[in-house]
């Protein structure tokens, strides 16, 4: 579980978070959603603690993020995974390669041991065919499902999604969604994505919340969105199913 | 004024990361051997082309330039090894390599940073200037001097292959007479230690640069020409400076 307690953030003088408060649950796909601008990556960056807040706390499962050391950091980070907008993986290594890095930094597990977890996350997502292509070599969705491979090597508690879908065609971007669900559920984890896509909002949105102008507008879930009176969320959703 | 200052403290911060203990060591040692492969044993032709020919030359202009019959001819063979054990192999084959190496590692940290690689391996709890730098930084350190040593000898090479020519009464025997005259043999450590330097200020500087990258493939550009700009600057400076304590 992630709790966010009155977070705010502000660049030069800007206000771009303002007093936000959310419940990120364990086990279920957690959506920020919001048009671009609306301030949902800064409060994305600002959880995995890319970024510091100008104020509140940042709770994993009750542990502060913003008070923690570099040390304490960085052994959190070792339960988290991220899956980035642009899938960001390293185009030095082969996609095996890509999700045995976390392995090889971290685990203490022996080669044999550390590449057979790395197959079976490949063997996760469906990649097995591609272990040995660079991600210059591969589509944009089987780098998405590589990057997601990458994420859960070392079973993180917490994955973080930013943007899983752009760039992707409807039917991958569905691919995509229904394998974070799995995932998040197989492996309980608490899954934070960030998105303005409707048809992600439908399909997985178990916990959403909506940020607009950097203020917490709206919180529910899949089945409640549609019922919403809020017009600013009404807005959103209007212009996401005109596009 | 204040922007070189916030530079400087950048580029120590950067450095006090860069230089810390590796998360894992077999990962920083696979990491050391693909960087000496990659930036210095894949720089070696171009050391050897360039230092084959600029010995030829200055062999071949020294030659040209000395018609005084008070000076002996074995001064052009005696000059030749001076200018390149003392700047050639090491300074200016470093500017060359500054403009090769630096721009490449440049826009390798900074296509990484800009396509989210980096931020990717902070979020794993990695330190990622430590992982992509130091092993560069190292490995130029451990290979420049090989290829200092590659270039004095091609380069030398290249000075008696031109004495052949018989240009302005330049001869073999003359040339080899004077490359073994009054030979000191101090200037070859003097050139490895240099280049080591220069070595430290190339990966250093264009690392710099490439790490902190803000904005897209435009901006990947101009850190790549900055980096060869800035590291060579440095290198002249270093020259002077070390010139002058190991020399005077």
């Amino acid at each position: 579980m992630v709790e966010v307690k009155h977070l705010s953030k502000s660049f030069d003088g800007r206000t771009v978070l303002n007093d936000i408060n959310a419940l990120f649950e364990t086990g279920k796909t957690n959506l920020i959603i919001g048009r671009s601008g609306s301030g949902k990556t800064v409060l994305l960056k600002n959880i995995i603690g890319l970024q510091r807040p100008g104020s509140g706390q940042i709770l994993y499962d009750g542990r502060e993020l913003t008070g923690m050391k570099k040390r304490e950091l960085d052994l959190l980070r070792r339960e988290m995974g991220m899956l980035f907008q642009g899938s960001a993986l390293f185009d030095s290594m082969t996609v095996l390669e890509n999700v045995m890095f976390p392995l090889d930094m971290f685990s203490p597990d022996s080669f044999k041991e550390r590449q057979k977890r790395a197959m079976l996350c490949l063997e996760r997502v469906d990649l097995l065919e591609a272990e040995h292509l660079y991600p210059s070599e591969i589509s944009g969705g089987m780098m998405k499902r590589a990057a997601i491979a990458r994420a859960i090597a070392l079973k993180p508690k917490y994955l973080f999604c930013d943007e899983p879908n752009s760039g992707l065609d409807p039917k991958t971007s569905l691919l995509i969604d229904d394998l974070i669900h799995s995932i998040t559920r197989d492996y309980r984890m608490t899954t934070i994505i960030n998105t303005h896509d409707m048809n992600s909002v439908k399909n997985i949105g178990e916990n959403i919340i909506f940020i607009r102008e950097g203020i917490l507008e709206w919180r529910g879930n899949k089945d409640e969105i549609v019922s919403s009176h809020n017009e600013a969320l009404n807005d959103f959703i209007f212009a996401a199913s005109r596009r | 004024m204040n922007e070189a200052l916030h530079r400087m403290g950048e580029y120590t911060l950067l450095m006090a990361k860069v230089i810390s203990i590796p998360n894992r060591w077999s990962m920083f040692f696979k990491q050391l051997i693909k960087e000496i492969y990659k930036l210095g044993a894949d720089s070696l032709w171009i050391v050897i082309i360039i230092s084959i020919f600029i010995g030829t030359v200055i062999a071949i202009q020294i030659s040209l330039n000395i018609s005084s019959p008070l000076i002996p001819k074995f001064t052009i063979g005696y000059t030749t090894r001076e200018i390149i054990l003392l700047e050639f192999s090491s300074s200016i084959m470093c500017l060359i390599l500054a403009g090769k190496v630096g721009s490449n590692i440049a826009s390798e940290i900074g296509t990484m940073r800009v396509t989210e690689q980096i931020d990717a391996m902070e979020i794993m709890g990695v330190n990622s200037a430590n992982f992509l730098i130091l092993p560069k930084i190292l490995g130029l350190m451990i290979f420049i001097p090989v290829l200092v040593i590659f270039s004095m000898f091609t380069g030398i090479l290249g000075g008696i292959a031109a004495s052949y020519a018989d240009i302005n009464g330049m001869t073999p025997s003359s040339f080899e007479y004077g490359m073994q005259f009054y030979f000191n043999s101090f200037y070859i450590g003097y050139s490895i230690i240099k280049s080591v330097v220069y070595a430290f200020i190339i990966a250093s500087i264009a690392s710099y640069f490439g790490y902190n990258v803000k904005g897209g493939a435009l901006e990947v550009g101009k850190a790549s020409t900055n980096a060869v700009v800035m590291s060579s600057i440095m290198i002249l400076m270093a020259d002077v400076v070390m010139t002058h304590l190991m020399l005077t």
